[in-house]
């Protein structure tokens, strides 16, 4: 079994967004939706200020409850990786897994399914990473499996400072921020 | 938890997959705005290069089923390392955007009112060639002029040269980086260059002044910036704005707008005294050093403390951080460099901080930047100008080494020296590129010729006689790139899909204008594929390899002094020049020197404004893709500013400028990240061109509020950071 996740540096990425435009074309998200997005997290008084600047997406959780909310059974994971996905033909639109996602990762596609970040499932079955990651111009972004403790992505979260997003939500998120 | 067996889940649905599959496809061709009329099925990939930018990066751009699809980086090309910019990875957006220009168009209403009628090719090259012919009668052929950006303009310099003019000019130089290369000039001998030849990847210590690295996408250079980074070096950010690269910084310098030349000069005042200069360097290579150190010896630290609003412990703090580090020190000369009008003094003062370090020449500061060896076409000579170009009459910016913009547009206004009749405009949108729209519209009512080549329908092309069309990037063959870089290679943009419509490439325009002019012989070659191949078989290279990788790489080469290339300033006493005599002789300072700059009407904000990632001057914002990410600018107002007024991010606002003139509406961003006493807005929003329905009325344009510019005593650069502007309320949409 393989646990896939995303780590991202922080201290490299710029925010240029180019893992969005990477997603839309790669994915052809319909114009005016978005599977990611940036998060430019500014704390403090001028000029006295810290800024994280991430780049988010659906989480990938292994406790997903947008997967439990499901009526249909749309919404489910993958049975490779860990990656929740959504069947489009069984979805039926409710929205109940826009609702429960913590991360607000989920939207409406305007063909009448919930649509949001696979991770590229399609391209890491054939051995490549996510649009996103390959793009990167900074090389911000990692993408591996955790139960393997040579990757890239284990190697990196052994040896840097990191953190997930709403963790006490409890939904154990699988994109990983390093600090 | 819930877990669905990817199997048992496809037996269920077996029978909903198809038909839901068969409404998605349905969609997909809805969207599919470039269909191409041969079926052609299966992916394929073509190398080339992009043009969002000038920056030129390599990429594959890849087709599905006849359709392009999308674009990534070519690994091979040193530029990109395999990775393009946002705006070049949604580069395809170009493709897809609808309001493109199809079909030559002649004017049939007057000039502005953007209003047309579709000719043939046969019939816009006829009328274009008539009235150059009747101005060349009536004025002489230097009376024809092109503005030009990108080297997609290449073919009609060529042709324009051909006709016999000299006039030929881009916004790059006295509208951007001018004032930086005549600094760099005046000190080295020789320009920064573009890309610049910073090595920023190995600076151990890197300054950058305004330079918003990070929005900026100059893709190698933010690859490396992110490599210095993430290797730890320390990093210094002078800016009004808490920028992206503030956000990386060990330490941010909060300056008050203007007053950086005031920085700079403490910073060298500081390293002066506390010797903390690299003093072989400077004995080996230095001209001028003693009368230089006694020229800074007043701008203290406590001196320039209530000019720039930087204390004096931080400004020695940053002198000694930089003199820890060098020469591995890299004080970045910035690209955008017109900002106040004392601009070639102020870079020319970097590269002195620069030169103290010891960074020029050496790795983590500038590289010798080397290329290859493709012999040009043979061509004719072209035939000498009688007349000497317009932009500079006298001489009157004696270090101008380029042609100015708005020197041609003053020539068009006033006919002195003599008149500008004809213009061609090649992908560059003047009324946002140029300050001052008013004084460019002047200067067009003037014309008897106005010719816009271009891809979208912009405000330019909007004021043309004829409109050409120009096919995209991706659909057509474009002048090799034999970039100057840290190391030889020759690059191939070729096209991935054919054009929709009847747009045509730039080589295929400038060539069949030259046969009407009866200047075939300037072109003898049949197609650009007969041209390019000709120029890279001349050059010992293969054709075939080219078109297959995109790029052939040379060998590598020294690029440092270290590495054996040898040390030569190309300036008159042939050294590093800290006191420049050809300055002193010129009438100006031979040691920068500060002076305060003009502040504004009380109550009112400095305007200043810098780039998105995700856009290209004023050319990317009816680009689909593209404006899914950005689709609008904001206003940045500081937070407590903005409570005051009780302004709310989100709130629309209009912005008034020190003459009256008044923005589209503009939404407020109250941050956290900027100085009190200046606003912030990104460049190229707030379009007006009716055609361009994507991109009209999003946003403000800061060009239109650039109605004052400070003009540059030395090189004619136009400074565009002196406009002052006041936040007033609105409701309603204007423009
Ligand atoms: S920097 Fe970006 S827009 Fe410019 S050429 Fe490179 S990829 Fe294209």
């Amino acid at each position: 079994m393989a646990r896939l996740a995303m780590v991202i540096d922080t201290v490299r990425c710029v925010g240029c967004m180019d893992c969005i435009v990477a997603c839309k074309t790669e994915n052809q998200t319909p114009e005016g939706f978005n599977r990611d997005w940036i998060a430019y997290d500014t704390q403090g008084k001028f000029p006295t200020l810290h800024q994280e600047i991430r780049s988010e997406r659906c989480n990938q959780c292994s406790e997903p409850p947008c997967v439990d909310c499901c009526p249909t059974g749309a919404s489910h994971v993958h049975e490779y990786g860990g990656v929740v996905l959504v069947e489009k033909t069984m979805c039926i639109g409710c929205k109940a897994c826009i609702a429960s996602c913590p991360y607000d990762a989920r939207y409406v596609h305007p063909e009448g399914y919930v649509d949001k970040c696979t991770f590229c499932i399609h391209r890491v079955e054939k051995g490549m990473d996510p649009a996103c990651v390959s793009v990167c111009p900074t090389h911000c972004m990692h993408f591996g499996d955790l139960e393997d403790p040579l990757s890239n992505v284990s190697k990196l979260l052994a040896s840097r400072k990191h953190h997930t997003l709403i963790p006490q939500a409890g939904t154990e998120p699988h994109v990983y921020y390093l600090t | 938890m819930t877990t669905l067996s990817r199997r048992k889940f496809l037996k269920i649905s077996g029978a909903t997959v198809a038909a839901a599959s068969a409404v998605a496809a349905a969609g997909r061709s809805v969207s599919s705005a470039i269909a191409t009329t041969n079926v052609e099925r299966g992916d394929r990939t073509v190398a080339t290069y992009c043009d969002i930018c000038f920056w030129k990066c390599g990429a594959i751009a890849h087709v599905r089923d006849g359709k392009l699809w999308k674009v990534e980086g070519n690994p091979l090309d040193p530029l990109s390392n395999g990775r393009l910019c946002p705006r070049g990875t949604g580069g395809v957006g170009a493709a897809f955007d609808t309001d493109r220009l199809r079909a030559p168009l002649i004017r049939r209403r007057d000039r502005g009112e953007d209003e047309w009628v579709e000719v043939t090719w046969d019939e816009a090259m006829t009328y274009i060639a008539e009235r150059m012919q009747k101005i060349k009668s009536s004025y002489g052929p230097e009376s024809v002029a092109l503005f030009s950006h990108g080297i997609g303009g290449n073919f009609f310099k060529h042709t324009i040269k051909a006709f016999g003019s000299p006039n030929i000019s881009a916004p790059s130089f006295a509208q951007c980086r001018g004032p930086r290369d005549v600094g760099f000039r005046l000190t080295f001998g020789e320009d920064v260059s573009s890309p610049e030849r910073t090595d920023i990847r190995n600076a151990q210590c890197l300054v950058l002044i305004g330079s918003h690295l990070g929005e900026n996408m100059h893709n190698t250079q933010v690859q490396e910036f992110a490599d210095a980074v993430g290797n730890g070096a320390s990093i210094i950010v002078v800016d009004p704005r808490y920028s992206i690269a503030a956000s990386k910084a060990k330490y941010y310098l909060p300056i008050k707008p203007g007053t950086d030349l005031a920085l700079i000069l403490a910073w060298m005042n500081v390293i002066v005294a506390e010797k903390l200069y690299d003093a072989e360097y400077v004995a080996m290579y230095g001209f001028g050093f003693e009368p230089f150190a006694a020229s800074i010896a007043p701008y203290t630290p406590e001196w320039a403390y209530p000019e720039t609003g930087i204390e004096p412990a931080l400004i020695r703090a940053t002198a000694r951080e930089m003199a820890r580090y060098r020469p591995a020190t890299l004080i970045h000369p910035g690209r955008h460099a017109t900002w106040y009008g004392d601009d070639a003094q102020r870079s020319r003062a970097i590269a002195l901080l620069n030169a103290l370090m010891g960074s020029w020449g050496r790795k983590g500061g500038f590289y010798a930047p080397v290329s290859m060896d493709v012999p040009a076409y043979p061509t004719p000579p072209y035939p000498t100008p009688s007349k000497l170009k317009v932009d500079n009459p006298d001489h009157k910016y004696p270090f101008a080494h380029e042609t100015i913009t708005t020197g041609i547009r003053e020539a068009t206004i006033t006919g002195k020296p003599y008149p500008i009749k004809g213009w061609f405009v090649y992908a560059t949108n003047l009324l946002h590129a140029l300050p001052n729209e008013q004084e460019t519209i002047r200067a067009m009512q003037n014309l008897d010729l106005l010719v816009v080549i271009d891809v979208i329908p912009s405000e330019i092309a909007g004021w043309a006689d004829v409109v050409l069309p120009e096919s995209i990037y991706l659909e057509r063959h474009d002048e090799l790139n034999v970039e100057w870089f840290r190391e030889p290679f020759v690059a191939l943009r070729q096209p991935v899909v054919e054009s929709p419509n009847d747009q045509k490439p730039n080589w295929w325009m400038a060539k069949t204008l030259a046969e009407k002019l009866g200047l075939g012989a300037y072109y003898p070659w049949k197609n650009a594929e007969e041209y390019l191949s000709t120029r890279i078989t001349n050059a010992g290279m293969s054709w075939e390899q080219l078109k297959k990788d995109g790029i052939i790489r040379g060998e590598k080469r020294p690029i440092f002094f270290d590495e054996g290339v040898p040390a030569e300033f190309p300036t008159p006493t042939g050294k590093i020049e800290f006191f420049s005599v050809q300055l002193q002789k010129a009438g100006f300072d031979p040691v920068p020197m500060y002076k305060r700059p003009e502040g504004g009407p009380p109550g009112s904000f400095r305007l200043l404004y810098g780039r998105s990632p995700v856009h290209s001057f004023s050319r990317t914002q009816n680009n689909p893709v593209l404006m899914d990410m950005v689709d609008e600018n904001m206003v940045w107002v500081n937070a407590d500013v903005a409570d005051r007024n009780g302004w709310k991010t989100g709130d629309w606002v209009v912005l008034r400028n020190q003459d009256g003139v008044v923005s589209n509406r503009i939404k407020v961003l109250a941050t956290e990240r900027i100085r009190p006493d200046c606003v912030y807005m990104v460049h190229g929003f707030g379009h007006t061109a009716k055609h361009l329905r994507r991109a009209l009325g999003r946003g403000a344009s800061d060009s239109q509020l650039i109605t004052r510019y400070a003009v540059d005593p030395l090189m004619g650069g136009t400074a565009m950071n002196v406009n002052f502007v006041t936040i007033e309320a609105t409701e309603v949409a204007h423009g």
